[in-house]
């Protein structure tokens, strides 16, 4: 008998007692799905919950977003970023206009080549204000997961429009998106509470997380 | 004080460990219970509420208490204990030891009893409807909150709110007090080390208040907490809630 | 703890010698653990910290309470319905291009990813912290066939260079200090790959640096990765990897080939579930809210991470716990350890003292149902906490462990009885003769006043020989006065009732 098989069998057997054939009708989940947490202000919550995970945030018109993202990447330091092939040409422009070295993923960067760049800059999908997370579904404005994890610095650009007040939400829009695209939620920058319990920034993935929230 | 109508019938549950090595507490129940105007009945056929034989996995050796603790008081409409454990037993157990023994009449007894046990504080607010009980206790004390109470009684801040309206108390906040004492029945002496490391835990942050006594509501933890305190020779005395609210004015301690 | 052997020519650190089943009982164990100062005083640090964060950020959320009753009744089911969602899963992940593969137990799991890993000719993989492969020891495995595992995760990376066992579901390491975990790096790292730096301190932040060096050369050549997952939904085939530091990113993200070893009970129906689980989950864990990394991904995507994925469906002793009504909700389990931080036994003892991979309250309800109460260890478990309850207020699929404690302890009293004769099973018989019946109480009572008559005016009893010496080596008794309240009220009051 296969293994598939006999756990199946096993499964069964153990669930005797289960006599109700419909899940949902055998168990009720008293749960309103999708609803938004309340509170005064999303953008207002989205960029000050980003920024308690040490990310530094920008709120900016999005006329001044180009702007801003040269600025933020040279006060960071960066030298070279690699950019994801559907990023807004203005953005783009902005990053080569400041003198940092732009590279394209296509074809696509080898891993030892991503980790000789500096940074990154993307898009986002959602941002889900409650929690501080910015998800990235890799979409040709975010590019393949390998860009936003190798580079020590992600730039990422957030739009209002984008910005939920929960997970309920965010879970939504990601759903209603569907597909099979990865999805990457990031709170912050990479941290871990290993040792002690002391909370540190900065492990495997980008150490320096700055955030663009274009209004 | 606010004197409730006269006239409540309550049963008396006094719980082994009491009966037997802690007399004073249900004679302090006693004593405010019919302060209150409340008249007390001991019923005689009552013995323990088996969490003993429970908690260790004898569960056939706990149906004969749930046996006892109906034939006691399934007249009754109002069954007080002392003890937020052995009340919290009887509304958490009795009934899967009555489906543990398969007795339908047992069942039917044992989930009908749950809704009349009450803990000694819970029937004060709750039942009485008073917080003040004409209490007087002049000292430094401070207050543990015996996990059974807190989380199987849910006694909640019924204690604190009695306590409270005691005249002269001085009424000291315990550091960690949400955490066991490490008493746990049998895990006393079936882990005896862990037991008494949680327990020195416990009676240092007893000590740091400087209090006189130590009130709690289940004197199982009592005499663990105590035990160790009297080892050590701190100077603080346990002491039952009902002992507490048992004094007043006029009969000194 | 062993030290390696060169002799051995082992490819990654040697574990401690010695089998988790084959420890001691719990008590031995842990009155072991209480004799080192230093990890009781980790401990009590870490724990507190946790703690307290888990605490403020839950009374953020209004509706906590009702996120838990969902969580219950959605895990709740999953289970009761779970070869029905097994089934589905197993369709949408074949639907996304992963291949799926089912282990009846432990070593067939392992044989299976030893054959993928062979399969690409790989010599090492890349691990993300995962409690399914550390179950079913599939690092030992891996080492058997000549295959290096490679911890990632800051605190799992600690305790394989140190030779160690975990000690927590979360934070594995907790029982270690910064100048632990350095003496550690300067030792081990330069036997496995890059060195720690010559100018390393015990700063955190200077040490998970050494680590992020450590690792990022095995990241970058890696061909192979394995993971666990937390959640894999039946309705899409997606898996959920919820983490911190990237590593997870890391392993999910560049190698070409990825085998998540999942446990059938991971199981989630639907993509909206995440909604709740997400909530909790990170709040219970690591008290933030929300855990800086969470990757998602559904079977192959082209162009984007690895294109050969694997699902290892494992069975390893849950079908057993979901046989017993009474134990499933063991299952519910979502591993986020809040029930080992509010424990007060965990927080004296630490997780070697349960000799399993999952200690603490859950691992004292999880571990005997997998294993079956068979060996000295798994018969003490369910009796290693006082059912003090903290542990079910903070469980976010609210597990009623201390119920399901006390349905284990039946079944080892129920073992206990039926083998040779004990003292146990006779006191117990012989207090259950005395509570059946007031007028045997009574008797009973009788002796204690005599033996109250007989100490005159002794008011505690000290340290005593067995079998009081488990209680009076530390506490005194105090001793039952003369009169009980029973014999006082028949003295005092039955003639006014009458």
């Amino acid at each position: 008998m296969s293994a598939r098989a006999e756990v199946l069998g096993r499964i069964g057997r153990a669930l005797a007692d289960v006599t109700t054939v419909d899940p949902v009708a055998d168990v009720p989940v008293g749960w309103q799905y999708g609803r938004p947490t309340p509170m005064p202000d999303v953008l207002t919550q989205f960029a000050e919950r980003t920024a308690d995970y040490k990310a530094t945030v920008r709120r900016v018109p999005a006329a001044d977003v180009p702007a801003t993202i040269a600025e933020l990447l040279t006060g960071a330091g960066v030298s070279s970023v690699v950019v994801p092939s559907g990023l807004e040409a203005a953005w783009r422009a902005a990053v080569e206009g400041a003198g940092v070295v732009v590279h394209g993923d296509e074809p696509p960067l080898s891993h030892e080549e991503l980790n000789r760049i500096d940074g990154v800059v993307t898009a986002a999908a959602v941002g889900v204000a409650e929690t501080g997370t910015i998800v990235l579904d890799h979409g040709p404005d975010q590019g393949r997961r390998a860009l936003t994890l190798v580079p020590d610095t992600h730039l990422v650009v957030v739009t209002a429009s984008q910005v939920v007040s929960d997970v309920p939400e965010a879970v939504v829009r990601l759903g209603v998106a569907g597909g099979s695209n990865p999805l990457t939620w990031i709170s912050g920058p990479s941290a871990t509470s290993d040792i002690e319990l002391s909370r540190v920034e900065g492990v495997h993935g980008p150490r320096t997380l700055l955030v663009v929230l274009a209004e | 004080m606010v004197v409730p109508p006269d006239g409540l019938r309550v049963a008396l549950f006094a719980t082994c460990v009491n009966d037997v090595m802690f007399p004073d507490t249900p004679r302090a129940v006693v004593s405010v219970l019919e302060r209150l105007g409340c008249t007390v009945e001991f019923p005689m056929e009552q013995t323990c509420c088996g969490q003993m034989f429970t908690n260790t996995g004898y569960f056939d050796a706990a149906v004969g208490s749930v046996r006892a603790y109906v034939k006691a008081f399934a007249e009754y409409d109002y069954i007080v204990a002392p003890s937020g454990s052995c009340t919290g037993a009887v509304r958490h157990q009795h009934p899967m030891l009555a489906r543990h023994a398969g007795d339908t009449a047992l069942i039917a007894a044992a989930d009908e009893i749950v809704t009349k046990s009450y803990d000694f504080s819970e029937f004060l607010v709750d039942v009485l409807g008073v917080t003040d009980v004409g209490s007087y206790f002049p000292h430094r004390v401070t207050y543990h909150p015996t996990c059974h109470s807190v989380r199987v009684a849910k006694v909640g801040d019924r204690p604190y709110r009695l306590l409270s309206q005691v005249k002269g108390i001085d009424l000291i906040p315990l550091e960690d007090s949400a955490q066991c004492c490490g008493f746990g029945g049998t895990f006393s002496v079936k882990n005896p080390d862990v037991s008494v490391a949680m327990g020195a835990d416990k009676a240092r942050h007893v000590a740091d208040t400087g209090a006189e006594y130590l009130i709690t509501g289940d004197n199982a933890c009592l005499m663990h907490i105590g035990g160790l305190l009297h080892r050590q020779k701190s100077g603080v005395k346990p002491i039952h809630l009902a002992e507490v609210l048992a004094h007043t004015e006029g009969g000194a301690r | 703890m062993t030290v390696t052997d060169p002799a051995a020519r082992r490819l990654t650190p040697a574990p401690p010698s010695g089998t988790l089943i084959g420890m001691p009982a719990f008590p031995a164990n842990a009155r072991a653990q209480l004799d080192n100062p230093q990890l009781r005083s980790n401990l009590r640090k870490a724990t507190g910290t946790i703690r307290a964060k888990r605490t403020a950020h839950v009374a953020e959320v209004a509706e906590w309470e009702d996120l838990r009753l969902a969580a219950e009744a959605i895990k709740n089911r999953t289970l009761r319905h779970l070869d029905t969602y097994l089934m589905q899963l197993e369709e949408s992940l074949q639907r996304a291009g992963a291949t799926v593969h089912w282990a009846r137990d432990a070593e067939e799991a392992n044989r299976i990813v030893v054959g993928l890993v062979r399969a690409k000719g790989a010599d090492e993989v890349v691990k993300v912290k995962s409690m399914a492969t550390q179950e079913i020891e599939l690092n030992e495995a891996l080492e058997e066939a000549g295959i290096a595992a490679w911890e990632t995760d800051l605190a799992e990376l600690i305790v394989q260079l140190g030779h160690d066992r975990p000690s927590h579901i979360l934070v594995p390491a907790i029982h270690r200090n910064r100048s632990e975990v350095k003496e550690i790096f300067e030792r081990e790292m330069h036997q496995y790959g890059t060195p720690a730096p010559d100018t390393l301190t015990d700063e955190p932040a200077d040490l998970a640096g050494a680590a992020r060096r450590h690792l990022r050369e095995k990241f970058l050549r890696a061909k192979v990765a394995v993971s666990g997952a937390n959640f894999a939904i039946a309705e899409t085939g997606t898996l959920v990897v919820v983490e911190s530091e990237g590593n997870g990113r890391m392993c999910l993200t560049l190698p070409e080939t990825l085998i998540s070893v999942v446990g059938i009970e991971k199981t989630l129906p639907t993509f909206a579930d995440l909604e709740v689980f997400l909530r909790l989950l990170p709040r219970s864990s690591t008290g933030e809210r929300m855990n800086p990394y969470t990757s998602m991904w559904t079977g192959v995507t082209p162009g984007d991470g690895p294109q050969d994925v694997h699902v290892v469906l494992v069975d390893n002793g849950r079908t057993k716990v979901l046989a017993d009504p009474e134990g499933r909700p063991a299952l519910r389990c979502i591993r986020c350890s809040a029930c080992l931080n509010i424990c007060p036994v965990y927080e004296r003892v630490g997780g070697h003292a349960y000799g399993s991979v999952y200690p603490g309250p859950i691992g004292a309800v999880l571990t005997p149902q997998l294993r079956g109460i068979g060996s000295d260890i798994d018969k003490s478990l369910p009796y290693a906490s006082t059912l003090c309850g903290a542990c079910f207020e903070v469980c976010p699929v609210r597990i009623p462990i201390p119920d399901m404690l006390v349905h284990l302890r039946h079944k080892v009293a129920d073992k206990k009885r039926r083998g040779r004769p004990r003292l146990e099973p006779t006191v117990m018989a012989a207090g259950s003769w005395a509570f059946s019946d007031h007028t045997h109480l009574e008797k009973v009572e009788g002796l204690a006043r005599i033996a109250a008559t007989v100490m005159g005016r002794t008011t505690h009893l000290g340290p005593l020989p067995w079998p009081a010496a488990p209680w009076t080596n530390a506490r005194d008794l105090p001793m039952p006065p003369r009169e009980s309240f029973r014999a006082w009220w028949k003295k005092n009051r039955s003639e006014e009732e009458q």
